[in-house]
């Protein structure tokens, strides 16, 4: 209820659940009574296995079992829309993006909205939002390393008219 | 020029690239002191990024505390990049125990009440995530505003945080039970959701709100059947079925507002009948639907009819193949079984069934289920059925599953030779997984059936020859031994096949049990105290035993070399008092914790008190000195005092002595100063009415010839005596 656990039972939570999830087998029920780091026993996890990723939520007793089941998978459809295709390492790069989509469907511990095309119109709009008030260090890297490697023509060093001498300064490398 | 900070991506890479832990950490805290700098420079364009890859570290589980000020900043800024950061810093770095957190209320504020739709989504999610008390009640005002607002993203999450403020300060329940109704009245999905989850919160902290939201029962059923035949809508439809998560909300409410409530469960009646017989249950939304609608008719005032369908439906999905819905069949049946028991019992084979499955979470449900539904008419058939799993079950089930039969068996055992088969049946099968007082609860079963004495001794021999390892076992077995060592050694029982027995081999298996390295202390100590009672068991001469308890009085174990003493100084010197110090046990009362361990013990504890005062009475000391502080000032408070052994030392319990005070004892009078004539003397007495008060009388003698002239008595106190200096009386001339 808003108080976060400090950082390493944190992790030893992450850890425990690990273990107790990756010991199941593929043909036995969704469900795990917590282990012991996790509140008292009104607690229990619920998971869904996908290719090689575990997705586990941690419920009390006032929310439907089955119900969770099927939010799981509104949860995963909705990032693989929002992804495109949803790989493991769209998740490990753009953690922040998974906060944000996970924000519009779960919210202060309660379910707020279970409509795929809904969450997925709002998180396009807010990604366009970002772009657009993006500056020079928001800049897509392409534009940039297309500046870097436009091919300057060679600039003499020295032009000679004449009699005249005009020495051009060395321009430094744009960087 | 600066070097431009790595990317988020870039970082991650370089992580993901460490090849050992501590590679990692090295990268990690090369990246974070760049964070740190730049944090401390206060460069804006860039502080967003460096908070994103700042997270990112810190769901590896590194510190990141030095973040949170940031958090603060970016928040603060006009750019949405910023603030989408910001706020995810803060729900992930800041909780009310930090001081800091109290400082984002002015910018939640600001963006609640100026901010973009999407702004205001990001402050509303930030506050029902981690928003303390005071936070809630400075912004419920906000709040309360946006619920009308046209924007039904905002609404929807205006009513979330809602429910997450009355949960941290339940006077705000006040302010947001009003709208409820209005918002009832919306199509949003999303808003209607959220209203129900508010209702619910407010109903259950509230029995007048409960009285209030009753009226909308007809309004939900009738959002309910609207659901149920819309039809197929693409939106919100989860295969096939219409928002199985509103459906499910609203069966739960109208759960909470039918219970005990005979108008509004009629109302619901019709609707809960449409929904249990017409949804689809060929995939899981449909069954969560239903699971939700039999939960439902069961808890409310609902129709006989409509009961029975609901545990029938129960009972099919317990037969399902699926294991999800097995597993939801066995929680909710179990919620039924104090209500609704006989209904139950109808699928008591199919929960027995359930205990072979190999999935653990199904078979640890079914056995808490199994044991619910033990009753006098069945206990020897679900006992037979418990026992088969208790020797097959997983280890973490073990211990409940053997007191959950030990338990069942107490209650409702038909017939004492039962009720000791089965507890020895669990003994032997899981003796390792029983609770403390199985042995005593045993030994007492065994010690007040008489009849049964010959046929447990027999048993319990049987079971010892075979096995030594298990504890309780064999601590029971050796007890036993001790006390019926002759009744073992006649020979015949009608119980079982006649037994033959020597002398011989019973002091074998005691000797092997005290051997032994699995035998615990305790256990070494019932066998030899068993030997000792077979000295006046047996009919043969008793230098085995002699013998065995000699070499004990060298023993390293100090319990066991005390006893060893005692019992061979019992042999030499006191051998007139062996038979009757030995004698059978007769059967102690049953409750508290002074069971028969210690009762059986009491004998060689009143010794021990004899023998060794002196590690009892600093304690029982310090106890007289804590009650003499309390009656009043005395002089000898530093004085120690012998405690008398109680004069019943039988069954006194070393487990008493700490907590009770000691009974009372007379104090002898003590004479404390004597010079040149003058003698003074102090008598104690305990007035009966009130024992925890002591009176000391001082008497002041002279001896001597002459007068004793401006005699002065003082008395001292402790300090924490000072309240009760008052009555000492003033200092006396005492002339003689």
């Amino acid at each position: 209820m808003g108080l976060r656990e400090p950082e390493e039972i944190q992790q030893q939570i992450v850890r425990e659940t690990f273990h107790l999830v990756l010991k199941r087998d593929d043909n036995i029920c969704n469900f795990l009574e917590g282990g012991s780091l996790i509140g008292g026993s009104d607690y229990k996890l619920i998971y869904r296995h996908y290719a090689t990723l575990y997705f586990v939520f941690c419920v009390d007793s006032s929310e439907s079992e089955l119900g969770i089941l099927d939010l799981i998978q509104v949860f995963v459809e909705t990032l693989d829309k929002c992804f495109e295709n949803v790989c493991e390492l769209d998740l490990i790069f753009h953690m922040d993006k998974v906060h944000y989509i996970l924000q519009e469907v779960v919210m202060g511990g309660m379910v707020l909205e279970t409509n795929m095309n809904e969450i997925v119109a709002q998180m396009e709009a807010q990604n366009r939002l970002e772009k657009s008030e993006g500056g020079l260090s928001a800049a897509p890297a392409r534009a940039v390393s297309a500046v870097k490697n436009i091919n300057l023509p060679e600039i003499p060093r020295n032009i000679n008219i004449g009699d005249l001498n005009i020495k051009v300064p060395n321009l430094s490398q744009f960087v | 020029m600066l070097v431009p900070s790595l990317k988020v991506q870039d970082l991650i890479e370089e992580i993901r690239g460490a090849k050992t832990q501590a590679q990692e950490r090295e990268v990690i805290q090369k990246e974070c002191a760049h964070i740190r700098a730049s944090f401390r420079d206060g460069d804006p364009l860039h502080r967003h990024r460096q908070l994103a890859k700042l997270l990112y570290v810190h769901m590896l589980g590194y510190p990141a505390h030095f973040g949170q000020m940031e958090c603060l900043k970016l928040i603060a800024s006009p750019r949405f990049t910023d603030k989408r950061v910001g706020y995810l810093g803060a729900m992930l770095l800041l909780d009310e125990r930090q001081d800091a957190h109290l400082l984002i209320t002015n910018s939640i504020k600001n963006d609640l009440s100026q901010g973009t739709q999407a702004v205001q989504g990001l402050a509303l999610c930030t506050l029902s995530t981690m928003g303390s008390a005071e936070m809630c009640r400075d912004l419920a005002t906000e709040v309360e505003k946006l619920l009308l607002q046209p924007s039904p993203y905002v609404r929807k999450k205006a009513v979330l945080t809602a429910v997450h403020m009355i949960r941290k300060v339940p006077e705000l329940s006040t302010i947001f039970l009003p709208p409820c109704a209005q918002l009832l009245h919306e199509r949003h999905h999303g808003i209607l959701l959220g209203t129900i989850t508010l209702i619910m919160e407010l109903c259950e902290r509230s029995p007048a709100a409960l009285k209030h939201f009753r009226k909308v029962v007809p309004q939900l059923v009738q959002i309910l059947r609207t659901l149920l035949t819309t039809g197929y809508s693409t939106e919100h439809s989860i295969s096939g079925v219409s928002d199985p998560f509103l459906q499910v909300q609203i069966l739960r409410l109208l759960r909470i507002l039918g219970r005990n409530h005979e108008e509004s469960s009629e109302t619901m009646n019709d609707l809960l009948a449409q929904v249990a017989t017409n949804t689809d249950t060929s995939r899981n939304a449909g069954n969560a639907v239903l699971f939700e609608t039999v939960l439902t008719i069961l808890d409310i005032r609902s129709a006989a009819g409509l009961r029975v369908l609901a545990v029938n439906i129960l009972g099919r999905f317990l037969l399902n193949s699926d294991k999800n819905i097995r597993y939801v069949a066995l929680t909710s049946l179990l919620r039924l079984v104090q209500s609704d028991h006989s209904a139950v019992q109808r699928h008591r084979p199919t929960v027995v069934e359930c205990l072979q499955e190999p999935d653990t979470s199904l078979s640890r449900r079914a056995l808490e289920l199994s044991l619910a539904l033990v009753n006098s008419s069945n206990v020897r058939a679900m006992t037979q059925e418990l026992q088969g799993f208790l020797q097959s079950c997983p280890t973490d089930l073990r211990a409940d599953c053997a007191s959950g039969i030990l338990l069942a068996a107490e209650r409702y055992a038909p017939t004492k030779r039962w009720h000791i088969d089965t507890i020895l049946r669990v003994l032997t099968t899981a003796g390792a997984h029983v609770r403390d007082d199985a042995v005593a609860n045993l030994t007492q079963l065994i010690g007040g059936a008489q009849e049964l004495h010959a046929y447990s001794v027999r048993r319990l021999y049987c079971a010892l020859a075979e096995d030594i390892s298990q504890q309780p076992l064999v601590q029971v077995a050796a007890w036993c031994i001790g006390e019926y060592g002759d009744l073992l050694l006649e020979g015949s029982c009608e119980e079982i096949e006649p037994l033959q027995v020597e002398e011989e081999e019973v002091l074998a298996l005691l000797e092997r049990v005290l051997q032994s390295h699995m035998s615990l202390p305790a256990t070494r100590g019932y066998a030899l105290t068993a030997l000792m009672k077979l000295s006046t068991r047996l009919r043969g001469d008793n230098n085995r035993i002699r013998q065995v308890v000699s070499i004990y009085g060298s023993c390293l174990d100090v319990e066991l070399q005390q006893r060893a003493v005692e019992y061979d100084t019992l042999f030499r010197k006191y051998d007139h008092m062996r038979a009757a110090i030995l004698e059978k046990m007769p059967l102690v009362e049953r409750g508290g914790p002074q069971v028969d361990e210690e009762a059986k013990e009491s004998k060689e504890e009143a010794r021990l008190l004899e023998a060794a005062p002196v590690p009892t009475e600093p304690q029982a000391s310090k106890l007289l000195d804590l009650l003499d502080l309390l009656d009043g000032p005395s002089e000898d408070a530093q004085h120690p005092r012998p405690l008398d052994p109680s004069p019943g030392g039988a069954l006194v319990h070393l487990l008493d002595l700490p907590c009770a005070p000691p009974p009372a004892a007379p104090i002898p009078n003590l004479k404390v100063f004597e010079r040149e004539g003058l003698q003074l003397s102090l008598s104690f007495v305990r007035p009966p009415e009130t024992p925890a008060l002591l009176l000391i009388t001082v008497t002041a003698t002279n001896t001597s010839g002459g007068d004793v002239t401006h005699f002065i008595c003082q008395a001292a106190v402790p300090k924490v005596c000072k309240g009760f200096g008052g009555g000492l009386g003033t200092p006396e001339e005492a002339t003689e």
